[in-house]
């Protein structure tokens, strides 16, 4: 009978071994010298190709410390998980390396990116928020957004400023128009969600985090912000298979002529002006800030920075690669080539730049008006908690007032 | 010869499996110190972390995991039983239609759950077929149905497989002894077939029991994670593992292999007199050479 127990638990503990984590106990940081010599770059996929033509520039002028791409996984969290693991295991695999710009105060808490001494001037203000922790630099913005509002130009003359508008506009123009609806967003329970509730609190004029970093969400805006959601779906304003929405599958029904507004970030404007038949609006959209309650409102800032791994031996290369990456030459080449919005002023302006992408003078307003979201050590417990509250108050599992307290309850003991 | 074996066992089952459960008893990378760094190392937590076992997120995720197992398992036994029949069969066209009906289980998982997303979207091809307007992806009761759906479809095949393997030892002879005592089909099956495909199907049972006790990437990818209505453990230990929750995620891995073990031991002494009888005689055997 012993043999059978054990095949039981050999067969068992080979299931187990895959989901305990198992990082040994850390030893003290290394300290690392200034080195110099070839870097990695560890990269998420957006616009691998013109990325790497910065990059190749880069080699051409520095044939000894040549830098190589490594593409990391397509999904967010993927990337999250993966870099956090090479940092608890204080692996060198990446020198340079993007993050997201809410993960810049765990990678710097934890000590897994360097403090970095450069110049951010040029910048747009408010992505350089995203880069700092309590003051100190620890990463570059690279790429950054911001929500839009999708509209229909052969509908509507004049995109709305205030969510009551919005409202108005579509009593006039939904009657005519069958099996369309009136606005949505990203409003699964992910982060999207947590994007498109914090959007919705400050352009309602409140804030999820006070400035000394203390929760307010059972302010009135944000009391305004949920019912704003919460009304919407309940009045059908916002379509309820808008519940499993995330930024493709409300692209596509926007593109099939099935929502009025839509708000999603600028990645959506090249796709919906395709004419190849995919996009059944090309030519008929446009965008524009999104509206807020008493005004425009403000979008949530999003975006990925580039930081130098506290783990990296060729620091003083990974460095110079950053500010390399992120100066005003080589973004103007980049900005060239990809539609992806990056984070230096003068793109905004360039009429060159423009007149190819009609959406940047929308999308710089929006930028300088978006709010980050709340940077925070324990963001993942954040914006957990986040979701978990939004997404109650829009499938109305629970009314909005008990829904935000309960959320800033959750908050509080997140953010000390 | 049984020592390197001893040596590569220790290494990659036991070494993860004690070092979870040492990592159950710890806490690490929560504290800040006052320049905002999270301070290194960790410290002793009892059982703190073990603390999430009695509370309702995780007994919700103990239920849908056990609800999901208790009857993807079933419908999978009596579907793949009756795959296995009929790919038994001599027919035209036989190789090509056991070929097909093993087409789900070499779809990897996280394929087959975007598949199924894409065919339980709000406007996929369940609600045009049904007429419905359903939400299956959102979370709720429909969420459960969808996973259960998409669960039985990719890995009914397996106990087909596994009960065919099974079924073509029978002896042919012994189903001609019974056509001339007269037997019906229906006692065919019952008398014959079933008691001697019977540890075939307890293999397929058991190896779907523990694998469908762990179910993760299709309610992962088909709805979502942090979903209520369908998160199942190891979807709960993912989640805390990803926030960095070491502690907690080892707690829960920890309770989850005890439950799968203590499934596994009943189902073995309940149903497995026989089921690995051939195996210790065969370990027997080789004790005795030695």
């Amino acid at each position: 009978m012993k043999a059978t127990h054990i095949a039981a638990a050999l067969v068992l503990g080979a299931g187990l071994a895959g989901c305990g984590s198992t990082t040994p106990a850390s030893a003290p940081a290394e300290q690392e010298g200034g080195g110099r010599g070839p870097i990695t770059f560890l990269g998420g996929k957006f616009e691998a190709e013109s990325v790497q033509k910065i990059v190749d520039a880069w080699n051409a002028a520095h044939p000894d410390e040549k830098a190589t791409v490594v593409l990391l996984p397509e999904s967010a969290d993927e990337q999250r998980r993966k870099l956090i693991q090479s940092a608890q295991t204080k692996s060198d695999t990446g020198d340079v390396i993007l993050i997201d710009a809410v993960w810049t105060s765990e990678f710097a808490a934890n000590r897994w990116v360097d403090e970095l001494k450069l110049d951010t001037t040029g910048f747009l203000p408010t992505t350089i928020e995203t880069v700092k922790y309590r003051d100190k630099l620890y990463a570059m913005p690279l790429f950054t957004g911001t929500g839009l509002l999708y509209y229909r130009t052969d509908l509507v003359k004049e995109p709305p400023k205030t969510w009551d508008e919005m409202k108005r506009i579509c009593a006039d123009v939904l009657p005519g128009q069958k099996g369309m609806s009136c606005y949505a967003g990203q409003f699964d329970k992910y982060e999207g969600l947590t994007v498109n509730f914090a959007e919705a609190v400050s352009s309602a004029g409140g804030r999820l985090l006070d400035d000394a970093g203390k929760p307010q969400v059972t302010s009135e805006a944000a009391k305004q912000a949920a019912r704003f959601l919460a009304d919407g779906f309940t009045s059908g304003m916002i379509p309820k298979e808008a519940i499993t929405y995330k930024e493709e599958e409300g692209r596509v029904a926007f593109q099939e002529g099935k929502l009025l507004f839509y708000r999603n970030w600028a990645y959506g404007y090249e796709a919906a002006q395709k004419t190849d038949g995919s996009s059944e609006v090309a030519g008929k959209f446009d965008v524009a800030p999104i509206p807020g309650l008493n005004g425009p409102g403000a979008g949530t800032l999003g975006g990925n920075n580039l930081a130098v791994s506290a783990f990296s031996k060729h620091e003083q290369t990974a460095r110079d690669f950053v500010a390399f990456m992120t100066s005003a030459a080589q973004i103007k080449a980049f900005a060239q080539t990809s539609s992806m919005p990056v984070a230096r002023t003068a793109i905004y302006e360039d009429p060159e730049l423009v007149k190819k992408y009609p959406y940047l003078p929308a999308l710089k307003e929006g930028i300088l008006a978006a709010v980050p979201r709340p940077a925070a050590v324990r963001y993942g417990d954040v914006t957990a908690a986040i979701q978990e509250s939004a997404y109650a108050i829009v499938t109305g599992d629970k009314p909005v007032d008990q829904a935000l307290t309960e959320l800033q309850s959750a908050l509080g003991p997140l953010l000390t | 010869m049984l020592s390197p074996t001893m040596v590569v066992l220790a290494l990659v089952v036991f070494y993860p499996l004690v070092a979870a459960m040492r990592e159950s008893f710890y806490e690490s990378g929560q504290r800040l110190d006052a320049d905002g760094f999270v301070v290194e190392g960790e410290w002793f937590a009892g059982l703190a972390n073990y603390a999430g076992v009695v509370e309702q997120r995780f007994l919700n995720a103990a239920l849908n995991t056990t609800l999901f197992t208790v009857v993807t398992v079933a419908l999978e036994v009596v579907l793949g039983m009756a795959m296995a029949l009929v790919m038994r069969r001599a027919f035209r066209g036989r190789a090509v239609l056991r070929a097909s009906i093993l087409i789900p289980w070499a779809v990897p998982t996280a394929v087959a759950g975007l598949m199924w997303k894409w065919i339980f979207q709000a406007d996929g091809v369940a609600n045009t077929l049904l007429g419905t307007d359903i939400l299956w992806t959102a979370d709720g009761p429909w969420a459960k149905l969808a996973v259960i759906v998409a669960d039985t479809w990719k890995t009914a095949p397996f106990v087909g497989l596994l009960v065919l393997a099974g079924l073509q030892i029978i002896p042919s002879s012994v189903y001609e002894a019974a056509k001339v005592d007269g037997s019906t089909p229906w006692q065919t099956f019952w008398r014959i077939t079933l008691p001697l495909v019977k540890p075939a199907l307890l293999v397929a049972v058991l190896f779907r029991l523990m694998d469908a006790l762990r179910i993760f990437d299709l309610p992962y990818v088909l709805v979502g994670p942090r979903k209520q209505s369908v998160e199942t453990l190891s979807g709960l230990i993912w989640d805390e593992a990803t926030r960095v929750h070491y502690g907690p995620a080892s707690a829960y891995g920890t309770a989850l292999f005890c439950y799968i073990a203590m499934i596994t031991f009943v189902f073995v002494k309940l149903l497995g007199a026989d089921l690995l009888s051939d195996v210790r005689s065969r370990g027997k055997e080789a004790r005795d050479v030695a």
